[in-house]
């Protein structure tokens, strides 16, 4: 069984996959979130509110992360052997 | 260039062993026959390169098309750039797709040469089909084709057949699209009261991003099995001695040949991947893509050479079902399937028929003719497309049901 199918480089893959797959978009999300909080009840017509310096903070720790795993990633390719 | 690998010399240089004129022109003949079929291997590899670029841009950059992130030239460019740096980036991979997969003693340039004709032609007509299918299954099945045609089926390593590529392919569509489907899932609840002229605006330059991983990833992955055909070639012949890496104009020629055939387009599967799938929004385009690179990148790293064609489609399907009223086409989505299931079979086939006719022929005539009839039929296949042709202006024409948009009156003629 285990030559016809290796489940400790499948879960590996899983598991890495979904943090670097699906964790970076959410975290991107959350960096666009605090760039653009949502308005307050009865706040300007156009809908549109400018973060505060935490949320440019934040947003960008976001981002920050977000390209440190795509180095990470660029750095897994350069170095495999 | 690959004359000068000694090939001329040896033809050149006087031919002082020779005891007569006829075993003179019989020692002439053998050298010239190899070298002409060596040069028809490396130019026939080099153009499964190219189409292995044009069948695969829509992995990385359909998604980034269709929402609108990148103009469709720009993106193409950028994704040749991209598959032409990550194709010199990480040349230690370059094992040839074959070793483990079939045993390289039975292995000629007759072979490799056969193997590579039944995978282009493949490529060729699935492209017209504007079907993602795997350009790797193509590869590895005209090879297992050829080699079972040359040697018989047990010269194939069935176990290492099904470990590393049958059971890979059958599960990474899933994997990708799970995590596309949470990632699209989880992006749309987190960004749901961010307005949405930012939202998109963000989220296409996430998308560049992301695409922009999934080309680089596809310029290591798929430069690197021509690099290792065309190392096979060289080693079957005799010019590289066993377990050589690959010489400099080897990775310099297959990067070249994998970012043209990457900046020509094929944008029949990109309307197909983009259009005809899914219809996509830039925050799905964004999570399908990170789902791409990310699976196809761990997998690498295990030593799985993943057909980025699945993932991506795999990545795109779970995007469309992530999203709350997402469309999706199954039934395109069953025709892909379809055709994945048919890649390494018919694959297999061609090449086995273009191995047993060029054996049947002989020698070097044999090999000349199928490169003539293979270049024919690509020649073939090119008018075909231009009839009516899907370009960088309709690709991403409203979809009416074919990867051939309807005439619009002020596109026609192009």
């Amino acid at each position: 069984m285990n030559s016809w199918i290796n489940l400790n480089a499948l879960w590996k893959i899983v598991v890495v996959g979904l943090l670097a797959g699906a964790g970076l978009p959410a975290l991107f999300a959350i960096g666009l979130r605090l760039l653009s909080p949502p308005a307050p009840a009865g706040g300007s017509a156009t809908g549109r509110s400018a973060a505060g310096p935490v949320g440019y903070a934040l947003a960008g720790l976001c981002f920050a992360a977000v390209l440190a795993a795509i180095g990470w990633g660029i750095a897994v390719i350069v170095n495999h052997s | 260039m690959v004359r000068s690998d000694g090939g001329p010399a040896a033809v050149g240089a006087p031919d002082r062993s020779s005891r007569g004129p006829v075993r003179r022109r019989a020692r002439f003949w053998l050298v010239t026959g190899n070298d002409t079929i060596l040069v028809l291997v490396v130019a026939t590899a080099l153009g499964f390169d190219f189409t292995n670029g044009f069948h695969d841009t829509g992995n990385a950059m359909a998604t980034s098309i269709v929402t609108g992130a990148l103009p469709p030239r720009i993106a193409v460019g950028l994704s040749a750039v991209l598959n032409l740096a990550g194709a010199f980036l990480s040349t230690a991979v370059a094992a040839t797709i074959a070793s483990g997969l079939v045993d390289t003693t039975d292995v000629t340039l007759t072979v490799v040469f056969a193997g590579l004709t039944g995978s282009i032609l493949w490529n060729l007509a699935t492209w017209f089909l504007g079907i993602p299918s795997s350009s790797s299954h193509a590869l590895i099945g005209g090879v297992v084709g050829a080699t079972i045609a040359a040697a018989g089926s047990s010269a194939v390593k069935w176990q290492g057949l099904v470990s590393k590529v049958i059971v890979p392919a059958a599960l990474s569509p899933f994997i990708a699209g799970a995590i596309a489907a949470l990632g699209t899932y989880l992006v749309y609840r987190l960004t749901r009261d961010v307005p949405e002229r930012p939202r998109a605006h963000g989220f296409r330059l996430g998308q560049i991003g992301s695409a922009s991983m999934v080309s680089l990833a596809h310029g290591t992955n798929d430069a690197q099995k021509t690099m290792g055909i065309i190392t096979l070639a060289l080693i079957a012949n005799g010019t590289l001695h066993t377990g050589a890496k690959s010489p400099t104009w080897v990775i310099a020629s297959c990067a070249a040949a994998i970012a043209l055939g990457t900046y020509i387009g094929g944008w029949r599967v990109i309307r197909a991947l983009g259009k005809g799938l899914v219809e996509i929004e830039p925050p799905q385009g964004m999570a399908s893509e990170a789902a791409s690179a990310a699976v196809i990148l761990t997998s690498t790293d295990f030593g799985y050479s993943l057909s980025t064609t699945h993932v991506a489609t795999g990545s795109i399907l779970g995007a469309g079902v992530g999203k709350k009223g997402g469309v999706v086409r199954w039934h395109i989505a069953r025709r892909m399937v379809v055709a994945w299931l048919l890649t390494l079979p018919a694959a297999a086939l061609v090449g086995a028929v273009a191995y047993w006719a060029a054996h049947g022929i002989g020698g070097t005539p044999g090999v000349v003719v199928i490169f003539v009839v293979l270049v024919l039929a690509s020649i073939a296949f090119f008018i075909a497309s231009r009839h009516p042709a899907v370009t960088p202006e309709n690709v991403n024409a409203a979809w009416t049901g074919s990867v051939v948009p309807a005439p619009h009156p002020t596109e026609a003629g192009s």
